[in-house]
């Protein structure tokens, strides 16, 4: 039984477990303790001091890394801790780019709601030499404007323990202590896998995506370009959080809606693709198997992933699926099959993917996801950017109706929708190879087992006479634990689905950014994940082989799964990568 | 085993080897070799003898004189006169101000020496500490075998705990609640770890003890292992300290040899082994946590505490840390008894503590005195006074993290509890005495540029706010102080005590905090009359020609700027608004007639 500790905060008696932070039991006695570098679970440091509460002590302490003792008596709000926080507020607006109006992250900054918490201004009080700092625009996901980091070290906790990556870290000392590359290189030189968990975690606009909205306006405003859009799974899972509905949210017909006043000339989805990675993957799962090929095999839809693989663990290029992920194989289908439906030249098509996702955008620019001298996707933007887009065109998104993407390459499954949570994949793949192999209905399409935020998610399945032992992980950190103990022979699956972010895309690197104090109370995987997994369970077709659009396309277009039309098409190559481009 | 007639000690501490004891002895041994005198002489090069304003120093036994700035060229008479003719060579001869006349000075009559009580550096200068041989005829090794066939842990933690010996890195936390912590932790693997990254500006304690006596170090180490429970230990020493580094992994490997590390020590079963790591030399990494994580190759930063060491410390492992010298003097409590210790030195701070005596003062050097010894006594008779006549203005202690003492303060006697309650703190040992001359504004800088260019950078009020209190300062000493700095000074002076992450931070505004408490006039003359009292800030001077000018022009020829102008043999003056106050006329000036004021 778990020892439970009294204590006193701001005279309320509470028992906490022990080993229970004072920030943490503080929440039970309803006091909100103000943070700046604490993110639950993630960094937990002391670092910022803004949590400093007097427990009697020579010093004050900092509630996020102090542990309960008995009895012990905390105060968090005398008049010296409100000054001690202000000034420690003060002395971090000092050395900050305070260009508050036209920041990306202004009504949306921890920095900003603490200042106006706690009643300071500009930090003119204690003024003096600020540290100057390039902009490092280098990477095509990821800019890092060090002029407006507070030092905070989220971004560093994100790299190296999440992701277990770790290209930036502080480096020098004092004052000039900042984030930064080994070696000071950009973050393009270095073996970053572009998942944007650093910008998730970012208090203020140190970290963002590079905005690609111009380019999208640009296509839409040029009548020669025929532009179609598709977002992913995820994005309707959290994109309605940018226009204040609650988190879980599906907001699927209003973006659909905006996505068209927003004047793009077809709303196409990802899903269906989705739908369609499912019966590539599914029958190349099945051919490795019944034909001893490289087993495990990997899924390939997350780019993070991907790079992660091609940088850190060459050694399973041979395991990933051949599969393009989802958008691509959607863009490769809207530039072949959609435009000789539609009668029109590809080189007029421009093809713009909504992604929960920031290394999607590099993504787009691989040589190998084009076709006909043709990249499979033009444009990659953010959920972010999506609703930047939206505020910008005057659409007051909560009134809009819901409307339906368009046809052709837009009918989905409830198997696709599940992509964006971690094990929907999986699910999708099974519920499809089950049918497959076996010629039988599968009774229950409900794989629980590999449903839920855990890192490692294991399960065995019966498919006819034969066991499939399949493993489900997310996260790159995590990922290097499971292919650390494949790799030692450990564990040994046939099939193994991989998403580079924690939980999955709906918490992707281009997802909205929920402050540190909400991911203190809410897990905001399983939150979002919950509006795909209702989305799913209210279809009627739940089977990606079962999507009617998915078989017009085998018939009329692409043969059979894995044919050497769809190979052509559907499926890519990779590429070991090194540690550093220097 | 050889026996000589004459040993000749040479200081191999760092002051005595740059200043080229290393000639001296080489010098010795050819000369002894050529006179056929090997058989009879031996050369013995030691760690530090202390006074190392009189260095490089050379002690012949079995008289015992105490030869001072011998140099290479003076060895050869020596040799013949001395260890040949058996005649002092006196004008080599070391000679106080009691002893001035004095021609054969040994080394328990000098004043420096008469008031220190030597424990931690009993060995320094009197040993070769590359010789294991000669640390055991000093009882090297004894308490550890006492302590192996004669004692259990809780005995040895229990008289180092009776003993009052507390942390000669600057807190000042009771050793042996410390043992007592980490022998309580309940683990596999626990270590012992010792500090050896001293960084106060002029300090040389715990040097001086690694290079003079190593196997005290190794000895106390392994000792504490066995009382706590740990079977490694880690030296964390500068990588700025080579031959301390050198002579540590010299003796670690002697040690190895005679078994007195390794596995089952003494035959007892206890095994325990030490490990050297070197530190790139970053003030913080001697706070202990940040120590740690720089032992584990990870950046030199504190973590929060608690969890302290002694429940998760080295590679999350129960560790228990003490500094080097805090470690020198376990042999002897062992050996001598807690009770031995308890007697010297006061009742809260019992035994001794090392000083480096440095900036203005007759005798610089190192020094250890009996707790409870005056500032007075440590600065005017063992010290020697302040050079020039000039008159002592404060001691600074504790360094970066220490605080200024004034004259009013001098006869308190030294313990942890009477430094801190008059804003300064015991700190590792440096000793900083500042005259007349000293501006206190500016020392006050000088000691935070120090740690603002230490600070890690993890915690907000270090990275930021001390810089900030830089700046301020800065400014009053060039002269742009204005209404309100102070007030500004000490509204982040409490706000970076109460809040910075560690010890190094909390104790950063010290030196500000101390000398404005003791030398407020300073501040406000340089902020309001823009004034330096001390005629020390640059900024603040002025030149003028005083009536002693005979105008010999050679200030106007010096003079970079032409601020000079005068007719020949007339008095000069300055033009205040060109002059740059580099002082070149100053130097120039034969007869004394500019002043700057």
């Amino acid at each position: 039984m778990e020892q439970m500790i009294p204590l006193t905060i701001d005279g309320v008696r509470v028992e906490v477990p022990a080993g229970t932070t004072v920030l943490e039991a503080s929440r039970l006695a309803g006091v909100k303790i103000p943070t700046l570098c604490y993110l639950k679970d993630i960094n937990q440091s002391g670092g910022c001091r803004m949590c400093v509460v007097d427990t009697g002590a020579r010093a004050f302490q900092a509630a996020c890394v102090l542990p309960v003792t008995k009895d012990m008596v905390v105060k968090t709000i005398t008049p010296e801790l409100r000054e001690a926080r202000k000034t420690l507020l003060q002395l971090v607006l000092s050395n900050h780019d305070k260009q508050c109006l036209s920041c990306i992250r202004s009504q949306n900054c921890e920095l900003q709601k603490l200042s106006r918490d706690l009643g300071v201004d500009s930090g003119a009080e204690y003024s003096g030499a600020m540290n100057q700092y390039s902009i490092d625009n280098t990477s095509v996901s990821i800019v890092r404007d060090n002029n407006k980091c507070i030092i905070c070290r989220r971004c560093v906790a994100a790299c190296d323990k999440i992701q277990n990556i770790g290209v930036i870290g502080a480096t020098l000392r004092g004052f000039k202590t900042t984030i930064a590359s080994p070696w000071n290189l950009h973050l393009a030189e270095m073996a970053c896998i572009n998942c944007g968990q650093c910008i998730t975690v970012c208090p203020v606009g140190a970290l963002h995506e590079k905005d690609d909205t111009a380019t999208v306006w640009k296509y839409l405003n040029d009548p020669t370009k025929h532009v179609v859009v598709q977002p992913a799974p995820a994005v309707r899972a959290a994109l309605g959080e940018e226009f204040g509905l609650p988190m879980g949210t599906s907001v699927t017909g209003k973006m659909v809606a905006a996505l068209r006043r927003l004047g793009f000339n077809k709303i196409f989805d990802t899903d269906f693709a989705a739908d369609l990675t499912i019966m590539e993957e599914a029958t190349e799962l099945v051919d490795r198997i019944t034909n001893k090929g490289v087993l495990p095999m990997i899924t390939s839809c997350s780019p993070g992933w991907i790079k992660f693989c091609e940088h850190y663990y060459p050694e399973f290029l041979p395991n990933l699926s051949t599969c393009k992920s989802p958008h691509e194989m959607e863009g490769a289908m809207i530039k072949s099959y959609y435009a000789e439906k539609a009668g029109i030249d590809p080189k007029d098509i421009i093809v713009v993917s909504v992604m929960p996702c920031t290394a999607k955008k590099f993504e787009a620019q691989r040589p190998e996801l084009s076709n006909g001298g043709y990249p499979d996707v033009d444009v990659v933007i953010t959920t972010r950017e999506l609703a930047r887009m939206i505020k910008m065109a005057n659409i007051d998104f909560n009134k809009l109706p819901d409307e339906d993407f368009d046809d052709l390459l837009g009918e989905s499954s409830g198997a696709s929708v599940i992509f964006g949570a971690t094990g929907g994949v999986m699910e999708a793949a099974l519920r499809t190879a089950y049918e497959v192999i076996t010629g039988t209905e599968l009774k229950d399409v409900n794989f629980t087992a590999v449903r839920g935020v855990e890192g490692i998610k294991e399960a065995s399945v019966k498919i006819g006479d034969m066991d499939v032992n399949v493993a489900v992980t997310s996260s790159t950190g995590m990922a290097t634990k499971l292919l650390d103990a494949v790799k030692r022979g450990e564990k040994n699956y046939a099939f193994i689905e991989v998403m580079g972010c924690p939980g999955g895309c709906v918490n992707g690197g281009g997802q909205p950014i929920v402050d540190s104090a909400t991911r203190a109370e809410v897990d905001i995987r399983s939150e979002r994940a919950k509006a795909l997994y209702n989305e799913d369970a209210a279809k009627t077709i739940r089977k990606s082989h079962e999507n009617p659009s998915i078989k017009k396309i085998y018939a009329d277009y692409l043969g059979k799964p894995n044919s050497h039309k769809a190979h052509e098409l559907l499926h890519t190559t990779y590429q070991a990568r090194p540690k550093y481009s220097k | 085993m050889d026996f000589y007639r004459a040993q000749v000690l040479v200081c191999g501490g760092t002051g005595c080897t740059s200043s080229g004891s290393g000639e001296i002895i080489e010098r010795f041994e050819e000369q002894i070799v050529k006179n056929g005198l090997d058989k009879e002489v031996k050369i013995v090069r030691t760690g530090c003898f202390g006074l190392c304003a009189a260095g490089p120093v050379v002690i012949v036994y079995p008289e015992g004189t105490f030869y001072s700035r011998v140099r290479a060229e003076d060895v050869d008479e020596i040799v013949s006169e001395h260890l040949i003719k058996g005649r002092i060579v006196q004008h080599l001869v070391y000679k106080d101000k009691n002893h001035e006349e004095e021609h054969n000075m040994a080394l328990e009559n000098i004043e420096f020496y008469k008031k220190q009580k030597r424990i931690a550096l009993r060995n320094c200068g009197v040993i070769d500490p590359e010789n294991i041989d000669e640390y055991i005829a000093f009882d090297g090794y004894q308490a550890l075998s006492k302590v192996l066939t004669e004692m259990k842990p809780e005995d040895v933690i229990k008289t180092v705990l009776d003993s009052g010996l507390r942390g000669r890195g600057g807190a000042g936390f009771p050793t042996g609640m410390k043992w007592k912590f980490a022998a309580a932790s309940k683990a596999d693997q626990k270590y012992m770890v010792c500090n050896a990254d001293e960084g106060d500006p002029g300090a040389f304690m715990d040097r001086s003890v690694l290079e003079g006596d190593p196997h005290a170090v190794i000895e106390a180490m392994t000792i504490g292992g066995y009382a706590i429970g740990a079977s490694e230990g880690y030296v964390y020493v500068r990588a700025e300290y080579p031959i301390a580094v050198k002579r540590l992994e010299i003796a670690i490997g002697q040690a190895r040899e005679y078994g007195l590390l390794g596995k089952n020590i003494l035959g007892s079963g206890f095994d325990f082994d030490v490990f050297v790591r070197l530190g790139a030399g970053a003030f913080v990494c001697g706070e202990e946590t940040a120590l740690m994580a720089s032992i584990e190759g990870q950046r030199g930063e504190p973590r929060p505490k608690p969890p302290f060491p002694a429940i998760k410390g080295l590679f999350e492992a129960p560790t228990n840390i003490n500094n080097v010298e805090t470690f020198a003097n376990i042999p002897q409590i062992i050996l001598k008894g807690a009770d031995w210790f308890k007697s010297i030195g006061t009742e809260k701070s019992s035994g001794t503590k090392v000083f480096a005596l440095g900036g203005k003062i007759n005798n610089t050097g190192l020094v250890e005195i009996p707790m409870g010894t005056t500032l007075r006594e440590i600065i005017f008779d063992i010290g020697g006074g302040i050079p020039n006549g000039k008159k002592f203005k404060a001691v600074q202690t504790g360094g970066p993290s220490g605080g200024c003492i004034p004259t009013e303060h001098l006869d308190i006697p030294i313990e942890y509890d009477t430094l801190t309650q008059i804003g300064s703190m015991m700190g590792s040992g440096g000793m900083i005495v500042m005259d007349e001359d000293n501006c206190m504004v500016d020392i006050a800088r000088f000691f935070l540029d120090f740690t603002v260019d230490e600070s890690c950078g993890k915690c907000t009020p270090c990275r930021i706010g001390t810089r900030r209190m830089l700046e301020i300062l800065e400014r009053i000493v060039k002269g742009q102080g204005k209404e309100g700095d102070i007030e500004k000074l000490e509204a982040l002076a409490k706000n970076i005590k109460a809040t910075a992450l560690c010890g190094l931070g909390q104790t950063a505004p010290n030196p500000v905090l101390s000398t404005l408490k003791y030398f407020r006039g300073e501040y406000e003359a340089h902020i309001k009359e823009k004034r330096c009292p001390a005629h020390h800030c640059q900024a603040l001077l002025n030149y003028t020609i005083t009536d002693k000018c005979r105008g010999c022009t050679a200030c106007v020829k010096v003079c970079p700027v032409t601020a000079i102008s005068g007719v020949v043999k007339e008095k000069h003056v300055i033009d205040a608004t060109k002059c740059i106050k580099c002082g070149s006329c100053v130097e120039k000036c034969r007869f004394g007639a500019i002043e700057k004021r």
